[in-house]
């Protein structure tokens, strides 16, 4: 263990790969100094863990009724107390983080690459391109996401996969931003201009070297807007337009709630509690995150 | 009695391995007299400045086994006591005016703060004091330059601005923290005998800090040459030729000459010392 | 060795900006924004105009019912103007809107236009509500947590912040339904006034508290403040969050600046540092950050209205929704987007204007 740690954080390294391994090492051990980044990593991981086990986590079915013990208050039994068709709470609650994870893993995967994709060709070539683009970006960049995403929802029909689809549209037009601040900051670098010179083609010096080079605040950023999508999803399904029953989705649970908010608070109070304690783990790990890699920009969002 | 005495200075910053001394224990004593403060960029100089302010910013801490300034003991002081202290009795001219001056105040009203802050004056006598002042910089047309915010004026401009801000309140020492490396070669030396000259005729005490020797071997009367946070020299001005520490010759070995015949300047060669 | 005085350059060469170049940038700056503004608001109508292209039910089969023939529906078809090239259909499109024609509600069946008139001010006053306790609370929090870094009040306005980003504005409204109007009764509950007020006051500005103060009846005042205080405490907790936030990070920004180390060096007081010196310069980013918060607001009224049957644009848009009113849904969206946009780009240019330094 000790010699590699030392291996690790070797001030020479021997090979590219021991490089970018040391790099890791020593920020993750930046990161773990760091309470609240430690804290909301271990939210994270334990939603991952959560949602790949949740079947035997989850003690009754996500779904199966059962009218006879019907809003009933938190017990040793039913820890989150049941729903109006006697379902267990904490068992949907346990459920839902898979499709928590599933919206947010796909967001990042259809927004990100796209909000790169432009923000590198804007910044790399300059000229028309950039301001076309940017153009677009702004414009996107200064209407009301949340709205947007419910005419979108509205549109396209409710149900989660338009969900998704929804929040990804609004969501790509920050990371163009910064996707071309990086990228035009490396532009007029020598190691671009070198490559360029060896005859390297703009697509490979776009994939192979302004596109890595961005995914350090890349990362930052989309940690912390994870809170935000997780938010705009719960509050679609709230609304009835994101999951649709009997999927366990935490925003739509806490909509069946709103009835009996009165009574049995348990019901819509348990499923925000998860998408708070969520999204606090990733504004955490966000917040953590930055300091680490990208301290100049302390606070700002 | 000295008007200053410092006795086993030391900052220090914490770092990944623990607190680190950035000062290591520096002593001194000032009278009313010109003592000039020499050393690299990092040697601890500035640092000095500020922590006989008690300015030096979090997470630096600073610790000393006396402070006193006339007879006032300045470590019990607290921040409010300081405060009357700060500007109207001690003060200290900074180094660069682009960073220094407030970006969004009229100069005049910098200036007329600093006066505010220290004595209970009608406005139209802050306002007389604010425009004499300047004029004792030398700085034409004082009402209109008043107006002006710190952008609009150029920077041997911004440090007589400055100069006029620190010396409002008459304080009887003034410390001087690279006044003028910020500035262009051909106005520092009108900016310096600006400060001589108003240091002299108020009879005030003058710390002047710097990485020039020759310039402070000019206006002042004692020099301590500094390194790695401690004092390694001590001398009068004019005995600069006769220092015996190697990094006071280093540092006189690195100055250009008028008329030059060497190849290349000489680097220190810090291995003959027990410094870092 | 002494300079004399006329060899300083004189002042008034250092003048950057004369007086009528000042007027010149505003005049210049302001057209910019206009400009901005209608290609930003026209792009928007694209948006808008697609959406209401994507949604898969036909529009002509909605007015002509499925049993109509071919020709009846191509007849309807033609009528719409759906026959037309899309771009033709744009423009049109563009034209309606900009003459006030947002269509007709199915839902409420009025005209989407004066729908909107009637219940844009009851969301304007919870936000307007709703950012003065954004501000009032957040900026000096903010400030505080600055001139206290690292302490444990910094810790929990940190914290508090963040919470901003995590808490669902929904579940918060129905928390603090269910426990300051259901258990504690120190509020009202949902609604804009109780019932048996509605339709007391005429309605003069449609913001109800302005409005029951001018007939002079305190009590329909009351009962209104009893009404809108808690949506607007949650909608100003949220505002709160992101301007103590950003405040924070200004102001220490602002307080590692060398001119802060001057006015101590200068002996001025504590709270003028703070305040004045370390404030002063941020000023500026703040309007903007409030600005863009006050935007923020008007869009997330739409889930706490919804929670409070509050009868402003967001429940409105949310109840067209559910009945796929596209008219209705499209209509609210246009006008919350076109207000977002206008004070998004509004806080840009004050930015500009305000700061002496940028007439550079």
């Amino acid at each position: 263990m000790n010699s590699l740690q030392q291996w690790l954080s070797d001030e020479s390294p021997e090979t590219r790969w021991q490089a970018s391994l040391g790099r890791s090492w020593r920020l993750l051990r930046m990161l773990m100094k760091n309470p609240l980044a430690l804290l909301g990593s271990l939210i994270i991981i334990g939603l991952i863990l959560i949602a790949a086990f949740a079947p035997w986590i989850a003690p009754q079915s996500p779904i199966g009724q059962d009218l006879g013990n019907r809003l009933l208050p938190p017990s040793s039994e039913h820890l989150m107390g049941t729903d109006e068709l006697g379902r267990d709470i904490f068992s949907r609650v346990i459920h839902g983080s898979r499709i928590t994870l599933l919206i947010v893993a796909l967001v990042a995967i259809i927004s990100a690459p796209l909000g790169l994709l432009i923000g590198a060709v804007s910044g790399y070539f300059g000229g028309w391109v950039d301001k076309l683009l940017m153009g677009i970006t702004d414009v996107f960049l200064s209407m009301p996401k949340l709205i947007l995403a419910l005419a979108f929802v509205a549109a396209l029909g409710p149900g989660i996969e338009n969900a998704i689809i929804a929040i990804a549209i609004t969501a790509w037009p920050v990371y163009a931003r910064i996707a071309r601040a990086e990228t035009q900051t490396f532009r007029q670098s020598e190691f671009i201009a070198a490559t360029q010179m060896l005859g390297a083609s703009d697509t490979r010096i776009i994939v192979r070297h302004v596109l890595p080079l961005c995914t350090s605040s890349m990362i930052v950023r989309m940690t912390l807007d994870m809170a935000g999508i997780i938010l705009t999803a719960a509050g679609l399904g709230f609304l009835g337009l994101g999951a649709q029953p009997p999927l366990p989705e935490w925003g739509a649970m806490i909509s069946r709630g709103r009835t009996f908010i009165l009574d049995q608070w348990w019901v819509a109070t348990m499923p925000g509690i998860a998408i708070i304690v969520v999204s606090l783990g990733f504004c955490f790990l966000g917040d953590g995150l930055r300091d680490v890699l990208d301290p100049r920009h302390e606070g700002q969002r | 009695m000295a008007m200053l005495e410092l006795e086993n200075l030391r900052v220090s910053f914490p770092s990944a391995e623990g607190p680190v001394d950035v000062v290591k224990g520096i002593s001194l004593s000032l009278g009313r007299e010109r003592l000039g403060i020499v050393g690299e960029s990092g040697s601890g100089k500035s640092l000095t400045g500020r922590a006989i302010l008690k300015l030096i910013n979090r997470p630096g801490i600073m610790r000393a086994d006396r402070l006193e300034f006339e007879g006032i003991d300045l470590l019990s002081r607290s921040e409010r006591q300081m405060r009357h202290l700060r500007g109207a009795r001690l003060s200290m001219v900074m180094q660069d005016p682009k960073f220094s001056l407030h970006p969004v105040m009229r100069v005049g009203d910098q200036i007329a703060e600093a006066l505010r802050c220290h004595e209970r004056l009608r406005r139209r006598d802050v306002k007389a004091r604010v425009i004499a002042m300047l004029e004792k910089v030398r700085i034409n047309d004082p009402e209109a330059v008043a107006r002006l915010y710190p952008h609009q004026i150029s920077g041997g401009m911004g440090q007589r601005v400055m100069i006029a801000m620190m010396l409002i309140p008459k304080p009887d020492l003034l410390i001087a923290d690279e006044p003028t490396s910020a500035l262009d070669v051909s106005v520092q030396a009108t900016v310096l005998d600006l400060i001589d000259s108003l240091v002299t005729d108020n009879g005030m005490g003058l710390m002047l800090i710097s990485h020039d020797l020759h310039l402070v071997a000019r206006y002042c009367d004692r020099i301590l040459v500094m390194n790695a946070g401690e004092v390694v020299e001590e001398c009068a001005a004019g005995q600069l030729l006769q220092a015996t520490h190697p990094y006071t010759q280093g540092l006189l070995a690195a100055v250009p000459q008028m008329v030059e015949d060497r190849d290349a300047l000489p680097v220190i060669d810090r291995s003959r010392w027990s410094g870092t | 060795m002494s300079s004399s005085p006329s060899s300083l350059p004189a002042p008034s060469g250092h003048v950057i900006t004369p007086h009528h170049a000042r007027w010149l940038v505003i005049v210049r700056k302001l057209l910019s924004f206009l400009f901005v503004v209608a290609l930003t608001f026209l792009a928007l109508l694209a948006v808008t105009f697609f959406i209401g292209r994507i949604i898969p039910i036909d529009p002509v089969l909605a007015v002509v019912g499925d049993r109509a023939s071919n020709e009846v529906y191509e007849a309807a078809r033609v009528a719409m103007g759906l026959d037309r090239p899309l771009p033709v259909q744009f423009f049109a499109y563009v034209g309606d809107v900009l003459s006030g024609d947002l269509g007709r509600s199915v839902s409420t069946n009025r005209e989407v236009i004066s729908d909107l008139a009637r219940v844009f001010p009851a969301t304007l006053e919870m936000a307007t509500i709703g950012i003065i306790i954004g501000v009032l609370i957040g900026v000096p929090m903010g400030v505080f947590a600055a001139s206290h870094q690292g302490s444990w009040v910094d810790h929990i306005i940190r914290m508090l912040a963040l919470s901003g980003y995590a808490v669902p504005a929904f579940w918060l409204g129905l928390v603090g339904l269910a426990l300051f109007y259901a258990n504690l009764g120190w509020v009202a509950g949902p609604g804009r006034m109780d019932v048996y007020f509605e339709g007391l006051i005429e309605p003069v500005s449609g913001l109800l508290l302005v409005d029951s103060l001018l007939a002079g009846d305190t009590e329909v005042f009351w009962n209104a403040v009893s009404h809108i205080v808690l949506p607007a405490l949650i909608l100003g907790f949220f505002a709160l969050a992101y301007i103590a936030r950003m405040t924070r990070s200004f102001m220490l920004d602002q307080l590692s600046q060398e001119y802060i180390t001057t006015a101590r060096v200068k002996g001025v007081p504590g709270w003028r540092v703070l305040w004045v010196h370390a404030f002063l310069p941020i000023r500026v980013q703040l309007i903007t950050v409030i600005g863009l918060s006050y935007a923020g607001l008007l869009e997330g009224s739409v889930m706490i209205e919804t929670v409070f049957s509050w009868p402003g644009i967001g429940n409105y848009l949310t109840v067209a929704l559910l009945n796929a009113d596209m008219n209705a849904v499209l209509g609210a969206t246009l006008v919350i987007g076109m207000v977002f946009i206008i004070i998004n780009k509004l806080s840009d240019v004050l930015y500009g204007l305000l700061d002496p330094r940028s007439a550079r």
